[in-house]
């Protein structure tokens, strides 16, 4: 099937004003007459449900933490992007697109793109006056810095905390709405089902998770912003709990996923460790900024302490490789630098499975005060998990899963092709294309939330006739509560002889050695041998321990895990049917001399989204036509 | 390294709970504590006893999930460190190391290290915000923010909501928590308008939540990971009073 995005046709630059003059409306009066489900309260399912609140509808919102404060966006560190152009330096809404396009390895929707970059400026407003302290200068405006793939600043940021305060400039304004009681906040409650009634999605049923009790929740529309799915890597910057289950769960009810393939591997984290490692930890692109990475040019020194290697001796090879945006260039070029540079034998640390990043020269430059009031908390936190400190020796770095790009299809309402569900943040797939360039997830995640959803959910919302018209009591509710109370017993009741976090482990392995940042047509037929037979292990030797009756982290674990098995099969299908390199799916057939992702535009300039059709059943794929007006394929260059 | 480890086990809100106590075997000092924790669980599931149940989840020390008493001291020994930022390398083969839950009376225990801490966003819902409407609000820049008030403001704001000063504190107070929102927002020109307003509800919440008072002991500054200071309680007292004060438009 050729599925048809809507975005509105005729000037891309124009297109969102048209759209919003155009588009159907609630009337004031009736809003309060409609419930809203929001399933997420990160920068996306917060900013969302806050704005939906205010302008009257009920709102039901979701999340699995303790707090809708602690959604995994507070971790983000570097920044925001914005079109702001405050530095005056040449930066401008089509710029922002026009990045953001290329960023994506020209893999994107244009209309989507635009409409992110335009919103872009209200973000910044919006959160100032919430009282989001951004670093500002000593005259007291906006300070800004640079990021991966952009030669303008159009980052603006709160020291290494920048995530964090968004986040709780949305929780904020969650709770003055909780407050008013136009949301009602449900935490520590996890989505494990999606209830479509007549191929319209009308509720979710949810776990508490403090009491075990199987619910279900109502609503006139269902919005996923259930985050990221790269934890299907085990290892991955993510939260513990960050989990693919939600999206997984619309997956298994008809929702289409896209581009599932499109995964971004971070540059710089901290390298694994030995065997115990239970996450990786991020060391915030922006130290790109005054951070310089390199290895030795020689494997013999990788030994060797750092300063005793001479200048001469050492490759600084994004400077080398790509003099124009040298450290920063974007993120899938600099990790696969990274690793091509290891797999090369010159790597430094355990395992030779790290590269350098060394503030020695900006120290120099700036002072080490000023680097230290740049980034002091993630030198910190450096010395906290390495015992080594950052400012003496160049900090040891490795890629790692990070984000992703890919999410359930959408249109550009932020509709999935299940009318009533709408999906915002990490969960859909929109504007990344193939790779997201650095501190536009926030970006995303807020505009979404507070600029987006709270217009294009209204014609949806205008053309239901009877609002609450299906409650609880219909059948498809009780059959979805059934469908998951049997799942949890035959989990509970498998009790084999490995736990859920070794088996995660192995999934991990599989999917990072053959779905990881270099993917070819035997490794990733080797994965698909290698899942369901995985999947298989776990149906029969899982050992959950406990009941489904009350507090039980095992048994939540073990369910995301089953979701993650069955999906990353997909992932890897979507993987293999790409037979090119574009952004984060690098296929090691397809590649220049250099060594650089070669896109084959005319067979791949498309959405590949899948529909499922049971477990261990090749998904059908449909595919959205990509069409450019507004900027022309190139390709994508950064030397 | 070998460890000993007692641990708070409690089955449920009603149950009295008792601390076990754990052997916790070869332990690698690069590991975190709650690695550790998620190893000596494998070791509980596989000889078919029930794991430790705790909370975490971004196990990076932002997002106030984790919570745990270790030693006696929330969060543990290392000065301005969660507990999932926690290290083994701080511990020493042969220790015994006791682990219990925040205690508190406005944070139930739910099951064994997990409490209940929806208290603190009752207060955040008092008034931890600006009443800004989504859009139609001013360009970022029209107003200006000085370097020092910015970050003034961004010191307080570093608070992760974890509770720890509340377990830290033998009043178990919330001045710390509610003082470092009341005195981000009162710093900043966004925040004024509300200020008088929000300090009277978010001090009312504190009461209404059963949190006790502060005395001035200071522990809650000593066990805050992210280094909130004490300051900002006499910030809240500061704005306390002036809501005391008559304005024009009290008339
Ligand atoms: C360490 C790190 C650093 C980053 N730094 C940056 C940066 O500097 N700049 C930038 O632009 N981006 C950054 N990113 C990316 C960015 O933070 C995320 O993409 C973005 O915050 C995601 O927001 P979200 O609202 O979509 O999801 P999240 O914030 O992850 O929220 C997901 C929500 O869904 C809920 N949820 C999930 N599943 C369920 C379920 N089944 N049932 C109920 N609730 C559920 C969770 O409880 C949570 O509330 C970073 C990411 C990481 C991991
Ligand atoms: S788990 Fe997030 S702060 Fe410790």
């Amino acid at each position: 099937m050729i599925l048809d995005g809507k975005a509105p046709t005729g000037q891309v630059d124009t297109s969102w004003d048209r759209y919003r003059e155009e588009m159907k409306l609630v009337n004031p009066s009736n809003k309060r007459k409609y419930k809203i489900i929001v399933v997420g309260s990160g920068l996306a399912g917060g900013a969302g449900a806050a704005s939906l609140g205010e302008l009257g509808y009920n709102v039901d919102c979701f999340c699995y933490q303790d707090s809708p404060r602690r959604a995994h966006s507070i971790a983000a560190q570097g920044g925001i992007n914005a079109a702001k152009n405050y530095p005056s330096d040449g930066d401008s809404i089509y710029r922002l697109f026009y990045d953001t396009v290329k960023g994506g390895d020209f893999r994107s929707r244009e209309a989507d793109v635009w409409r992110l970059a335009q919103v872009s400026n209200n973000i910044i407003d919006q959160c100032v006056a919430q009282g989001i302290p951004f670093a500002r200068d000593y005259a007291g405006y906006l300070d800004n810095r640079s990021f991966g793939g952009a030669q303008v600043s159009r980052t603006f940021y709160a020291r290494g905390q920048t995530g964090q305060q968004l986040l709780l400039g949305a929780y904020s304004a969650l709770s003055r709405q909780i407050k008013n009681k136009t949301v009602t906040m449900h935490p520590r409650t996890e989505m494990l089902d999606l209830v479509v009634v007549d191929g319209v999605a009308k509720g979710i049923t949810v776990r508490n998770l403090m009491t075990g009790e199987i619910e279900s929740h109502w609503g006139d529309a269902v919005i996923l912003a259930t985050g990221g799915y790269v934890n299907v890597f085990n290892l991955s910057t993510n939260a513990m709990g960050s989990s693919v289950t939600a999206i997984w769960k619309a997956v298994k009810k008809g929702a289409y996923i896209a581009n599932p393939c499109y995964t971004q591997i971070h540059p710089t984290c901290i390298p694994v460790h030995g065997e115990h490692q239970s996450k990786l930890t991020l060391m915030s692109e922006s130290l790109r900024n005054d951070g310089r990475i390199w290895v030795p040019k020689n494997a013999a020194d990788c030994e060797k302490h750092p300063s005793e290697i001479p200048e001469e001796d050492r490759d600084y090879y994004l400077e080398r490789k790509y003099p124009s945006y040298g450290n920063l260039a974007p993120r899938d070029i600099s990790s696969r630098s990274a690793k091509e540079a290891c797999d090369d034998g010159r790597g430094v640390g355990e395992g030779k499975r790290g590269v350098f990043l060394d503030f020695e020269e900006a120290i120099k430059r700036v002072g080490k005060k000023t680097i230290q009031e740049r980034y002091g908390n993630l030198f910190d936190m450096y010395e906290k998990i390495t015992d080594e400190n950052g400012y003496e020796r160049p900090m040891r770095i490795y890629p790692a899963p990070h984000y992703n790009m890919g999410g359930l299809w959408v249109d550009y309402e932020c509709q999935s092709n299940i009318p009533g569900l709408f999906v915002l943040g990490e969960a859909n797939f929109s504007v990344h294309g193939a790779n997201r360039l650095g501190a536009s997830a926030l970006m995303q995640g807020l505009a979404d939330g507070y600029f987006v959803i709270p217009y294009t959910i209204a014609p949806y919302l205008a053309s239901i006739r009877n609002p609450g018209a299906v409650k609880e009591d219909h059948p498809e509710f009780k059959k979805s509560v059934e469908g998951v109370e049997t799942q949890i017993d035959k989990l509970l009741a498998i009790k084999g002889k490995k736990t859920v976090s070794e088996l995660h482990k192995q999934l991990g392995n599989i999917m990072w050695e053959n779905v990881g940042m270099a993917r070819n047509d035997a490794s990733l037929k080797n994965a698909l041998k290698l899942i369901p037979e995985l999947r298989d292990e776990f149906w029969n030797n899982v050992n959950v321990p406990g009941s489904g009756k009350d507090l039980n982290q095992q048994l939540e674990n073990a369910g995301r895990l089953a979701d993650f098995l069955e999906f990353a099969e997909v992932l890897t299908e979507d993987a293999l049917n790409r037979e090119e390199s574009c952004g984060g799916h690098f296929r090691t057939e397809h590649q220049t001399d250099e060594g650089e992702a070669m896109r084959d535009d005319e067979n791949f300039s498309y959405v590949a989204a899948w529909e499922f059709k049971g477990v261990g059943v090749k998904p059908e794929l449909h595919k959205e036509p990509l069409k450019f007006e507004r900027v022309k394929l190139a390709v994508r260059s950064y030397k | 390294m070998d460890l000993t480890l007692h641990v708070w086990r409690q089955k449920g809100p009603q149950d009295k709970g008792k601390l076990e106590t754990y052997p916790a075997k070869n332990v690698s000092p690069d590991m975190s504590f709650l690695e550790m924790l998620d190893e000596v669980n494998d070791g509980l599931i596989k000889s078919g006893k029930d794991p430790i149940a705790f909370d975490h989840d971004c196990r990076e020390g932002i997002c106030g999930m984790c919570s745990q008493v270790i030693n006696g001291r929330p969060h543990g020994k290392q000065e301005k460190t969660t507990v999932c930022q926690l290290h083994m390398r701080q511990y020493n083969d042969g220790d015994e190391i006791f682990i219990e839950p925040w205690r508190a009376k406005a944070f139930p225990i739910q099951k064994d290290l997990i409490v209940d801490r929806s208290s603190l966003d009752v207060i955040m819902q008092a008034g931890g915000y600006t009443s800004c409407h989504t859009g139609g609000v001013d360009d970022a820049n029209a107003m200006l923010i000085p370097k020092p008030t910015a970050d003034y403001a961004m010191d307080a704001a570093e608070c992760i909501g974890c509770g720890a000063c509340i377990a830290a504190c033998p009043n178990s107070s919330a001045m710390l928590f509610t003082s470092a929102k009341v005195a981000q927002l009162a710093a900043l020109p966004q925040g004024k308008p509300e200020a008088r307003k929000r300090v009277l509800a978010m001090t009312q919440a504190i009461l209404d939540e059963g949190f006790g008072n502060c005395t001035n002991h200071y522990e809650c500054e000593a066990a805050c990971p992210k280094g909130i200071s004490v300051k900002f309680i006499a910030k809240l007292n500061r704005e306390y009073l002036k809501t005391m004060i008559p304005t024009s438009t009290d008339a």
